[in-house]
């Protein structure tokens, strides 16, 4: 068999060694059989996960039935959607701050900035849970108001990673190009709008399919977080997976991998592969 | 390249720093601020914290139990993280000598869990790891093979195969969080591996020393940044995660976070919690003091 | 002498393939003990792909190379008794200078004593006696390359390769590495083989060239071969600066030969070139082999030079374009048939260059023994 096949190889092709690719392998079976086998038990005509029965989609109607968990997956997608497009905002324009200018305490400055990001999830729960209690923020507002505590966290944890995606882009600006928009008479507000920005494209684009997926993945900030009566989709899975382990887990979980997959793909399309792996 | 001074343009500089600002104060530092000062505080009655300045908190947490507890964290994390390199190092190798074709593809493979929902990933890790899920299956059919395998040499066969329980122990907990953080560790190192002049390495080579020594002594010290990177990008998570050992962990394989939480969700003891927190923090502080350190030694380019 | 110096590389049908790109196309090339051999080439064309499957790092997809007699197939690069200085020059930058130049002989096993001696004996030909304890990054680019050569030299390489060993350092540098180079090689004995795409650096070091263009060997010869008979239209355009006019062959005979160019005119040869009569042939005459006059002065200097026959190997025309380099001054002639001449001039005194302007009417000559004419 070719895979197997001592092929001659030249000496920097490592990936071509046979023990590199059962490595690789394994690793991408260990990445990825859970995740498989959740997928195709998805479809499984039985109530205990495990036998297989027959293929069946009674799961996917029933999750898709069950109007808790429609609304925690339209509550995550909500929470997302805004807390990215703040943090796109947030995020790039503490990228440019820190980037641009030079000010006093900048040092202190640049370290708080990137602080969330190394602050444990379950200290900024703890600490959002403590301030919502002591700033007494309303939790029986109507839908979406009521997902603004949430929200307000998941912007606070995701925007520096879009500082710290933009950041490295604007690194390899070339300040000549911005000298020679303003010499052919440009204004301020022009250089950002027609040079600076295409310029960050790529991280912004990066950025945003990072925030979405930190803020739709985030379990433990918004646990502390929610009220009583707004429930997003990680919260309701979790109850779900503590209590009651049903197939229609498997089902909402297959429709959020597919969600995540179209998103990167998206993502892809716009940027390539390169761009985003560059940006981690 | 030059900094502008803000004085210079100071409507851009308000421009682009008022809402970060307005923002990192508001919603990080005051809520922050607000852990850090009930940490000193005591509950009086059930809703009503007292900020009395005491330390009785910190004092609480240099109990045996926390401390065992602290420790238990910096072990697991530290497990974790050496098991993340030693499998992820040669992803990385792979993927930076992988052919222009692979290459994205291989690095594609590697993200997506990571941008794939945390506790569907737990949970389906849970199933596949369950007394009925196919880990055991597949123990079951190596155990049937070896008593098969006894009995044809003329031995006595094996007892039946009882399902061993991988969930819910310490075993569980590192598997989960080997699981979890693999592609922070891969996607570093990766990135400092892509940076290495190939020449280096065909220069050693060249001058006869094998591909081991090679990786020992030129790859390695040169990726050294990006180890390190890797290190904490994958130590830090770990030492606060809650969802595994939660979910995944049994009685005696709680982690800080978990204790933490509970001070909130059962025990209602904020002022306690907030001492773990800020604890935690600090801990996390020292890690990367630790790093930077490190690198005050002199760094070759 | 009765035996001839024997092949240390031989490359034997050597052609690699990147997919459907063909690097290097059937080579046989035999490089011989003691040569300083230049591989020439312009970027892409196969140069690099050849000397990095000599030293191991790219397999042949066809042929054979050997090293001393033995077929190189198979054998790792830090098997072969060959060593590389890169293009990069790829100095460990976590190691001293010394223990850079020591890596090698580390790990052959050659111990304390031995080891040092040989390393300071390498750094010392290599003029960085006393640098032992520096650090790469505290080292010009001038100084990480005699790093690079030292590491090497200290392994007492059968053949040393050196990949662009010049190109990253500045005019004035590389002109005096040219020479070090060549008495570092003469010092040593080692063969070295070198690639560039700067014909300066190869004609100026090598005891032999092969240009390579689209992965095959176009000539191989001395440098003075190659400058003065380039075997084809490729080596005469990319060697030194050339004008090139399509012609036939009108007549060839052994102690002489004709071809007739509606370009440049009648062009006499004082050999013969052996192509079929009336065969289309090309003329190449190099720049600095014309001799440019005021019209009418061009008598009395034909006079001189009176080695072929009327209105043979002669010229006129009008200056279109001058360019004033110090040591020559170069000139871009429209000739009466229309087409463009490059002509150098020495500027012998300080005021030759003002002896022609632009929109001058001048007359040219050049000798029956200056043109080459190219079959292909």
């Amino acid at each position: 068999m070719a895979l197997f096949a001592r092929a001659a190889r030249a000496p920097l092709e490592y990936s071509r060694t046979l023990w590199m690719r059962l490595w690789v392998g394994a690793v991408m079976v260990f990445l990825y059989a859970p995740l498989a086998v959740l997928m195709i038990f998805s479809f499984n005509d039985s109530k205990r996960n495990v036998v297989w029965r027959g293929f069946t989609t009674k799961y996917y109607e029933k999750a898709l039935s069950n109007d808790q968990l429609v609304e925690a997956l339209v509550n995550s997608l909500a929470i997302a959607a805004l807390a990215t497009l703040a943090s796109l905002v947030i995020g790039t324009l503490a990228a440019i701050m820190l980037w641009r200018f030079r000010f006093p305490l900048k040092g202190i400055v640049d370290g708080t900035v990137s602080l969330p990001i190394i602050v444990p999830e379950i200290c900024l729960g703890v600490a959002f849970l403590m301030f919502f209690a002591a700033v007494d923020w309303p939790t029986d507002l109507i839908w979406p108001f009521n997902l603004g505590a949430i929200t307000i966290a998941h912007i606070t944890f995701c925007f520096p990673f879009v500082t710290m995606v933009v950041r490295s882009r604007l690194a390899s600006f070339n300040r000549e190009q911005e000298e020679a928009a303003k010499d052919l008479g440009a204004s301020e507000w022009q250089v950002f709008r027609d040079v600076l920005i295409p310029h960050i494209k790529p991280a912004l684009v990066a950025g945003a399919l990072l925030a979405f997926t930190l803020s739709l993945d985030d379990f433990v900030i918004t646990y502390f977080t929610s009220g009583p009566d707004t429930i997003t989709f990680p919260v309701k899975v979790y109850s779900m997976v503590r209590f009651s382990v049903t197939p229609e887990v498997n089902a909402a979980s297959t429709l959020l991998i597919i969600l995540t997959v179209v998103l990167t793909f998206i993502a892809l399309k716009l940027q390539g592969v390169k761009a985003i792996a560059d940006t981690h | 390249m030059a900094e502008q001074d803000w004085g210079t343009n100071k409507r851009a500089f308000a421009a682009v720093s008022l809402p970060t600002l307005f923002w990192v104060v508001a919603f990080f530092l005051v809520p922050m601020a607000i852990v850090w000062l009930y940490s000193f505080g005591e509950n009086r009655g059930l809703t009503d914290i007292d900020i009395s300045g005491t330390l009785d908190n910190y004092k609480r947490a240099t109990e045996w139990l926390y401390v065992t507890i602290f420790a238990k964290s910096f072990a697991v994390a530290a497990l974790v993280t050496l098991i993340c390199l030693i499998v992820g190092f040669p992803v990385a190798m792979a993927i930076t000598f992988a052919s222009e074709k692979w290459r994205p593809w291989l690095l594609l493979g590697i993200m997506l869990p990571f941008w794939t929902n945390l506790l569907i990933r737990t949970y389906a890790l849970m199933m596949l790891l369950g007394t009925q899920g196919f880990a055991n299956k597949g123990l079951g059919l190596l155990w049937g093979g070896a008593s098969w395998v006894k009995t044809l040499v003329g031995l006595e066969p094996l007892p039946t195969w009882e399902p061993v329980e991988l969930l819910f122990n310490n075993f569980a907990v590192v598997f989960g969080l080997v699981y979890v953080h693999l592609p922070f560790m891969v996607l570093p190192l990766y990135a400092a591996l892509d940076r290495l002049d190939r020449s280096l390495i065909e220069a050693s080579l060249d001058l006869g020393a094998g591909h081991f020594r090679t990786i020992m002594r030129i790859v390695v010290p040169l990726a050294a940044p990006g180890i390190v990177a890797g290190v904490m990008i994958t130590l830090i998570p770990a030492l606060g995660a809650y969802l595994t050992p939660d979910l995944m962990g049994g009685t005696d394989s709680q982690m800080i976070a978990n204790v933490i939480e509970r001070q909130f969700k059962k025990a209602n003891d904020w002022p306690f919690g907030a001492a773990l927190s800020f604890l935690l923090i600090y801990a996390m502080f020292i890690l990367i003091a630790l790093q930077s350190l490190r690198r005050k030694v002199p760094e070759v380019r | 002498m009765t035996n001839a110096p024997k092949p240390i590389i031989q490359i034997r049908n050597v052609s690699k393939r990147f997919g459907k790109v063909t690097a290097v196309d059937d080579v046989n090339l035999d490089i011989l003990t003691g040569e300083f051999f230049v591989l020439l080439g312009p970027s892409g064309c196969g140069k690099t792909t050849l000397l990095r499957m000599i030293a191991g790092f790219e397999l042949p997809t066809e042929g054979q190379i050997l090293i001393d007699g033995q077929d190189m197939a198979g054998i790792a690069p830090n098997k072969r008794p060959v060593n590389m200085v890169f293009q990069s020059y790829a100095v460990f930058p976590h190691m001293s200078v010394a223990d850079n130049v020591g890596y090698g002989l580390k790990i052959a096993g050659v111990k304390g004593g031995e080891a040092k001696d040989r390393v300071a004996e390498a750094l010392e030909l290599v003029k960085l006696g006393g640098y032992e304890a520096r650090m790469p990054d505290q080292m010009s680019g001038g100084q990480r390359q005699r790093v690079a050569l030292a590491r090497s030299l200290v392994m007492r390489p059968k053949v040393l390769l050196l990949d662009e060993p010049l190109s990253a350092l500045d005019a004035k540098l590389r002109a005096q590495m040219q020479f070090e180079l060549s008495d570092l090689q003469d010092q040593v004995g080692i063969t070295f083989v070198t690639v560039t795409h700067d014909q300066d650096e190869a004609l100026s070091m090598a005891s032999r060239i092969a240009v390579i263009n689209k992965g095959d060997v176009a000539q191989l010869a001395t440098p003075s071969d190659l400058y003065e008979y380039p075997a084809n239209r490729f080596v005469a355009d990319f060697v030194g600066s050339v004008n090139i006019f399509e012609g036939k062959l009108t007549l060839d005979e052994p102690d002489r030969a004709a071809v007739d160019c509606p370009g440049l005119g009648k062009v006499y040869l004082n050999h013969g070139v052996t192509g079929p009569h009336g065969a289309d042939v090309w003329v190449a005459l190099r720049p600095e082999k014309i001799y440019l006059h005021v019209p009418g002065e061009g008598k009395a200097v034909r006079a001189a030079a009176l080695d072929a026959p009327e209105d043979h190997n002669f010229a006129r025309g009008c200056i279109k374009g001058m360019s004033y380099l110090g040591d020559i001054t170069l000139y871009e002639i429209l000739l009466d048939s229309g087409a463009m001449l490059r002509v150098s001039r020495p500027n012998l005194s300080r005021h030759d260059q003002e002896d022609f302007t632009w929109d001058d009417r001048v007359s040219m000559h050049w000798r029956a023994d200056s043109p080459v004419v190219l079959l292909g």
